[in-house]
């Protein structure tokens, strides 16, 4: 059978109300036509990344509103704990990769859906990739990964003596739950708002001070990283890094963090808080998935159709106190590291006492950058230098001495360009340093 | 002293892995209420089935469908839980069993019977469930099932999902929640009025006397309660109130650093806490007035053998406030930088006495039982512990009938309908919808070559309601020729969002935990924005 024919089924024909009548709010572009379903079953090719809460709800909903062509990217296995909502897994499916089993349950469900997954993570692909898609749909639980490809698709802009070459940009929705609180927002790379030029919405990951840890503990969270931080690799009890899935493992640091709340009398130890804590658990339900889903998806399908506006452009729900939705617009960032063709100035007051660990310190903890574990390298006199660089174990003996060294010792000058790679971005970020007093003594 | 066992690893069963992630939001107790519960859904559209599976995952008790269709072509195309070859058959069994499919531990059964079969033929069915939810209802069926349920004092759930629009409206005649879990909440710390234990330790401690280590490690209450007696001494016995006050105090905690010779050095973190906790630590101790709104309700002053445990907490909890002229102490103690020993010496402090005042407030709620000759089991000591640790969130609804919603003559919507941005003009087209479909039997727009007298014949209908409800305002053209494009089409993105919402709802008011909806929730999927109406 034909796509023609298939898209004049009365199976669709909810759809082609919608897309074959006009209306007063769609698009100023909107032509209602049956092609526009055509388009959507025969040619529109989507990117959903991640199979987990989100991903399964954005498949159904996605193959519902017509779409044939979907790719979806996961690297995770199906564990018991997803089956609270992840709801194309069966118990049989544990330990099989989540995009196969949503790929093969969407497309046995739906006929003539062609969902093709790709056990992987987005960092085994590159742009030649990526630019085959006309949207791409993010259900992500990681805050780096959702850097990482929104990276990549501002690096695959063209611009053109300064102008922005539309054919270039792949709009790209994103949401996010956690809890019974969600978001969701359209991103028009180059154009509106990035995940970079809105960094500081992510609050700062929480880290217990060492000291406190070690000698004054007062919360079981203090017991447990004690154990996990200091006891595991002090006794190496099964020879292995620590596993979170591992239930020998969590058993071993349960009893060890109980032995020293003991010690320190020290209520509140469970077994599930120390999953938690080691696991880094966010909560999750399946109502705030699907919600948050269904919003991604419709902007999928307006996006795609023309035949609504999409939202502008970024929405919080929240349901604990009765359901509350906010949209607003989410301003671009006139100096974003990534989006804005602007180059980052770093302003140093004194590079003389300014060590290159406080420089690494400054990217990793700043609102605006939030760095993992940024490698620097530049150039001096015309040849590539490397200043630190923690990924490589060799590279990182070599480098480990200019750590304690001032940025003047290191013959960066006033203007050097420092190059910064990281696990947040797929490409290489350049910033230049801009040294706020008068006059530097160069040594 | 002898050395107690290091308790061994507990074993985890299935099911708390398979409900981890939930369990940390609504606890085993939240958890055991929900595998107890029965919901019903009428209709299994795509609206209908997307509520279920939010449901059916988490693992309510066991479902039962009502629908008298048969799956059509058009319901295959939006609704996921039926299946492409069940063209013809029971709308109702198909769903269930694709429902069932999602979780081994969930019951579920089907009537294939309209609703209204059922309610004029099986006396009592509906009133078997813990929730009932509904989708597209006519108003005929609709006002006889809510004026029923109200009755029964059943919870009514309605929901519509057409083209781009949502709607939800929740039906309960009392509904009370113990833990709503607030975003945020001010620590109760009582430092303006300690009980004598915790008197005698905060005054044992000369904070100003401390040597530099002690002084980085003596918690920031302590320190905060030290500075505000000085405070006292120096203002005749006041304590702060106003903000010039508060920052005098702030000001006697901050000059209280160390100085050396480059001048004075850095506060440390806990007198820095000291200065945070000035502002919403030391306010006279009151009755929120949410709270007092409660204990001032009927159903706690007027216990009879029927009330609920809930009002019987409340008028034990209100015979306690008269006392003591406070709400027991939450007793939690929130983390401060600190040495080990004092933090949980502190902590201790404040966990003894919430505990005794939740004995106290359990022997009253006891009495108060006894006394109504009811069995003194009906409130147990647990759960007067946690309505005590939450007696500030407390939480009541008291809803309205959507049957006398549409029977009331007049309807004030002027202030909303005046408003540009609000959502109410939804309200009154749908109601328009409603009506037009009860007359013409389909929905406005469903047929491709009856979109523009539809949108006439709504828009007479929708005037026509306007004016018996006596409100001069109009609703644009535009609206009603939009839900006129719409035909009656449900998109599934659409009704997922409704039914995560709506499915939400329900496990509040099963879980009696969280502030559930009052009453009624528009969702505009053209902009992405959204409205709640009390109506
Ligand atoms: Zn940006």
């Amino acid at each position: 059978m034909s796509e023609f024919q298939e898209s004049n089924q009365k199976r669709w024909s909810h759809l082609r109300k919608v897309l074959e009548r006009p209306g007063p709010f769609s698009h100023p572009e909107f032509e209602p036509s049956s092609e526009i379903l055509d388009f959507i079953m025969s040619s529109c090719k989507l990117l959903v990344i991640g199979a987990g809460g989100l991903g399964c709800e954005l498949l159904k909903d996605l193959a519902l509103l017509g779409f044939k062509n979907i790719h979806v990217i996961d690297m995770d296995t199906i564990d018991l704990s997803n089956l609270n909502r992840q709801f194309l897994f069966r118990h049989k499916d544990i330990g099989s990769s989540k995009a196969e089993i949503a790929a093969s349950f969407i497309n046995k469900k739906i006929p003539g859906c062609q969902v093709i997954p790709h056990f992987s993570k987005i960092q085994d692909f590159d742009e030649n990739f990526y630019r085959q898609f006309h949207i791409i749909v993010c259900g992500l639980d990681s805050i780096v990964a959702r850097r990482w490809i929104n990276g990549m698709l501002v690096s695959m802009l063209n611009y053109d003596d300064g102008v922005l070459d539309q054919q270039s940009v792949i709009p790209m929705v994103d949401g996010g739950t956690e809890g019974f609180k969600g978001n969701a927002r359209v991103i028009l790379p180059g154009m509106s708002a990035c995940v970079e030029c809105t960094l500081d919405l992510y609050p700062p990951q929480v880290n217990y001070p060492l000291c406190t840890i070690a000698n004054t503990p007062r919360l079981p969270e203090h017991c447990i990283e004690y154990v996990k931080l200091i006891l595991w690799p002090q006794e190496n009890p099964f020879n292995v890094p620590l596993d979170g899935d591992d239930t020998q493992h969590i058993a071993w640091i349960y009893e060890k963090s109980m032995e020293r709340s003991l010690q320190f009398n020290i209520p509140g130890i469970t077994y599930r808080l120390v999953q938690g804590v080691v696991k880094h658990i966010i909560p999750a339900v399946a109502s705030t998935n699907a919600v948050i889903a269904g919003i991604c998806a419709t902007e999928v399908f307006k996006i795609a159709t023309s035949c609504c506006v999409p939202m502008n452009n970024y929405m919080v729900f929240n349901d604990v106190d009765g359901i509350y939705t906010y949209t607003y617009e989410a301003e671009k960032k006139e100096d974003c590291l990534v989006c804005s063709q602007t180059p980052q100035i770093l302003e140093i007051k004194d590079p003389n006492k300014m060590k290159l660990r406080q420089l690494l310190e400054l990217l990793a903890e700043s609102a605006a950058y939030q760095m993992k574990t940024p490698g620097l390298t530049t150039v001096i006199d015309g040849r590539n230098k490397t200043l630190y660089m923690a990924t490589i174990k060799s590279i990182e003996e070599r480098t480990r001495d200019n750590l304690n060294k001032s940025l003047v010792e290191l013959g960066l000058r006033d203007g050097q360009d420092i190059l910064v790679a990281d696990v947040t971005s797929p490409t290489t970020l350049i910033i230049k340093l801009k040294y706020v007093i008068d006059d530097v003594e160069m040594k | 002293m002898m050395s107690s066992p290091i308790p061994k690893s507990p074993e985890q069963s299935d099911k708390s892995k398979k409900y981890d992630r939930q369990i940390r939001l609504w606890g085993d107790h939240g958890q055991k209420l929900l595998e107890n519960s029965k919901v019903c859904l009428i209709n299994a559209t795509a609206l209908g089935t997307e509520i279920l599976k939010s449901l059916v995952l988490p693992g309510i008790g066991s479902f039962t469908i009502v629908d008298g269709e048969k799956v059509t072509e058009e319901d295959i195309g939006s609704n996921f839980f039926l299946d492409s070859d069940s063209i013809g058959m029971s709308r109702a069994q198909v769903a269930t069993q694709c429902l069932l499919e999602l979780n081994p531990d969930v019951r579920g059964d089907y009537i294939d019977e309209s609703p209204e079969h059922i309610m004029s033929h099986t006396q009592d069915f509906f009133n078997k469930f813990t929730v009932v939810v509904a989708t597209a209802l006519p108003e005929k069926t609709l006002l006889p099932l809510s004026r029923y349920l109200w009755d029964s004092k059943v919870p009514l759930i309605v929901c519509r999902s057409i083209g781009f629009l949502g709607y939800i409206r929740l039906q309960v005649k009392e509904h009370t929640v113990i833990k709503s879990h607030p975003d945020s909440e001010n620590p109760d710390l009582r430092l303006l009025s300690p009980w004598p234990a915790l008197k005698e330790y905060l005054d044992s401690i000369n904070v100003e006397a401390l040597d530099k280590k002690s002084r980085a490690h003596v918690p920031s209450i302590v320190i905060l309660y030290y500075y505000l007696n000085k405070y006292k001494e120096l203002h005749g016995g006041n304590i702060p109130s106003s903000r010039a006050e508060k920052e005098e105090l702030r000001k006697l905690i901050r000059d209280s650093r160390f100085h050396d010779e480059h001048g004075p050095k850095l506060l440390e973190e806990n007198f820095e806490e000291a200065l945070h906790y000035v502002n919403n630590c030391l306010n006279p101790i009151s009755i929120p007035q949410n709270v007092q709104k409660i204990l001032d309700d009927d159903c706690c002053t007027n216990l009879t053998q029927s009330s609920s445990p809930f009002w019987t907490m409340c008028a034990a909890l209100r015979e306690f406030v008269q006392l003591e002229g406070a709400l027991p102490l939450r007793g939690a103690l929130p983390d401060m930088a600190a040495d080990t020993d004092s933090y949980v010496t502190l902590q201790r402090l404040y966990h003894s006495r919430a505990q005794a005042q939740s004995e106290a407030v359990y022997r009253r709620a006891a009495q108060i039982a006894r006394n109504l000759g009811v069995a003194q089991e009906t409130v147990t000591e647990s759960e007067v512990k946690s309505f005590c640790k939450h007696a500030s969130e407390l939480h009541v609804i008291r809803g309205s009938c959507i049957a006398d919603e549409y029977q009331r003559t007049s309807l004030d919507l002027s202030s909303y309908l005046e408003d540009p941005d609000s959502l109410m003009f939804y309200y009154v087209i749908l109601r328009g919808l409603e009506r037009f479909i009860s007359e013409f039997n389909t929905y406005p727009g469903q047929f491709d070559d009856q979109v523009e007298p539809d949108v006439l014949k709504l828009k007479s209908i929708i005037g026509k309601l306007l004016a018996e409800w006596g409100c001069c305002h109009v609703v644009s053209d535009e609206r009603v020729h939009e839900v006129c494009r719409y035909g009656g089409a449900e998109l599934h993105s659409v009704s997922a969002i409704l039914g995560g919402c709506a499915a939400h709802e329900v496990i509040k008011l099963v879980t009696q935990q969280y502030k559930p909806l009052d009453n009624a929730f528009f969702f505009d999927a053209i902009t992405s924005t959204s409205a709640a109406f009390c109506l």
